[in-house]
């Protein structure tokens, strides 16, 4: 009998397994998840589980009478330790060993901490289900907030205390939130929405260290300043979960190199590196439309599909109440050109332009019109 | 095929309206997906696509 294994039980794993069973694949299925945890979903737990509006519970992608039912093998609270690729067999931390015909890596990615000050209590990081549980828990009893890095998890993570209460700083080494993801001009207009909702932004400022003696109390920043904080979300970034692979031989830079895997070999979600040719790049996204694309991808080719993989990326930010939604990709020098509505109105459309091609469109409170405008980039 | 949508995990991405454009639309004011009317038996495959891909697993269906 023919073994998928697949390695991460978050969405691009559990995707996988699930897309494999409704298309037919008679083989084995085993999901191997570090987490103790039924597979959640992840971009909730900076929203709505940060601000209580939902139970943890609603997170899941399921019971775990639907894996028993569809005949897919979920190890929970076990991580994959080592792979073998002439044996063709994954080493669990247990010792054991699972072989397999296909694998499927989605182990995700991992939190980059700052050097020192993580053993304070009431400094955290966010990527689990549990990280965000212990994150609110904080925020709903902090007076002051400092969040460390302003990206994606860092500004909706200041959005949530703020509107918990708290008092909140949002800190970046980039001179406005998201300007790195988004670009400068984008960056300054979410600057504007969170200083409008009275978060305190400190741009184009690094954090030197974390003060306390056994809980945090402040956090130092690169002029000498304190900021008091009771409470620290650390948000500087994510590295690909691969550590297990290193000696495997498997190639990998920055992300598991989708084009240079052995047959049988795939990867999904944040881990995945690929080429883009409608773009004219290497790709890994964090995104979770991708996890889902490239699960099916995975799916489909180990069920024999030829499938081209060369999609136009999709991601949104909700931050208090604004819904900012992209497709494409934005390059580094791309200029905003707004096309419709206003920013000042807080609901517009607008065109990343790079080499006067249109690489990414923005719609903030307009998703709609960006669907329609998404057109322009299936050309490329 | 019944079709229901999850509106209050809906975050608006639009890839049900891409996927089956005759089945789903967007609302006007913040882009929630509705539901315009059952899948005919030649939309099955695209509504299941469309349910498969939604990026909040907002789409439940039952056939």
């Amino acid at each position: 009998m023919e073994r998928v294994v697949v390695v991460g039980a978050s969405a691009a794993g559990s995707t996988t397994a699930q897309t494999l069973r409704r298309e037919g694949f008679a083989g084995a299925v085993t999901v191997i998840g570090d987490e103790p945890h039924l597979p959640y979903d992840r971009p909730p737990l900076s929203k709505q589980v940060l601000l209580g509006t939902w139970p943890v519970e609603r997170t899941s992608f399921g019971a775990s009478t639907t894996y028993a039912e569809q005949g897919i093998d979920l190890r929970l609270g076990v991580r994959a330790a080592g792979l073998d690729l002439d044996r063709r067999v994954v080493e669990l931390s247990t010792g054991e060993e699972v072989g397999w015909d296909h694998l499927v890596v989605a182990t995700g990615v991992q939190p980059v901490r700052l050097s020192a000050g993580h053993h304070l209590d009431g400094v955290h990081v966010l990527r689990t289900l549990d990280d965000a549980v212990a994150l609110r828990k904080s925020l709903v009893d902090a007076e002051s907030v400092v969040v460390v890095g302003a990206g994606f998890l860092g500004s909706e993570t200041a959005a949530a205390a703020r509107q918990l209460g708290c008092e909140v700083t949002l800190v970046d080494v980039a001179p406005a939130p998201m300007a790195v993801q988004l670009g400068a001009e984008l960056g300054w207009m979410i600057s504007e929405l969170h200083a409008a909702n009275g978060v305190r932004v400190v741009g184009g400022t690094a954090v030197t260290g974390l003060v306390g003696e056994s809980a945090v109390e402040g956090v130092e920043l690169a002029d000498g300043s304190v900021v008091k904080a009771d409470a620290v979300l650390v948000a500087v970034g994510s590295r690909p979960a691969t550590n297990w692979l290193d000696a495997s031989g498997l190639p990998c830079r920055d992300g598991v190199l989708c084009d240079e895997a052995p047959d049988g070999v795939h990867a999904a979600g944040d881990v995945a590196r690929w080429i883009s040719s409608r773009f004219g790049t290497s790709l890994r996204l964090e995104h979770r439309f991708n996890a889902t694309e490239q699960a099916v991808c995975a799916a489909r080719r180990i069920l024999g599909q030829e499938v081209d993989f060369d999609p136009v990326p999709y991601f949104w930010t909700d931050q208090y109440d604004a819904r900012i939604q992209v497709y494409g990709v934005i390059a580094p020098d791309a200029r905003l050109v707004v096309v419709q509505g206003d920013p000042a109105a807080r609901k517009f459309l607008a065109h990343y332009v790079s080499d006067g091609r249109v690489t990414a469109v923005l719609g903030w409170n307009m998703p709609r019109e960006l669907r329609a405008a998404r057109a322009l980039l299936t050309a490329i | 095929m019944d079709v229901e949508i999850d509106q209050e995990s809906c975050v608006a991405a639009g890839q049900c309206v891409l996927a089956a454009p005759e089945v789903f639309d967007q609302r006007d004011e913040d882009g929630v997906a509705v539901l315009l009317r059952k899948p005919l038996a030649d939309e099955y495959d695209a509504t299941r696509e469309a349910a498969l891909l939604c990026p909040a697993r907002a789409i439940l269906l039952s056939e």
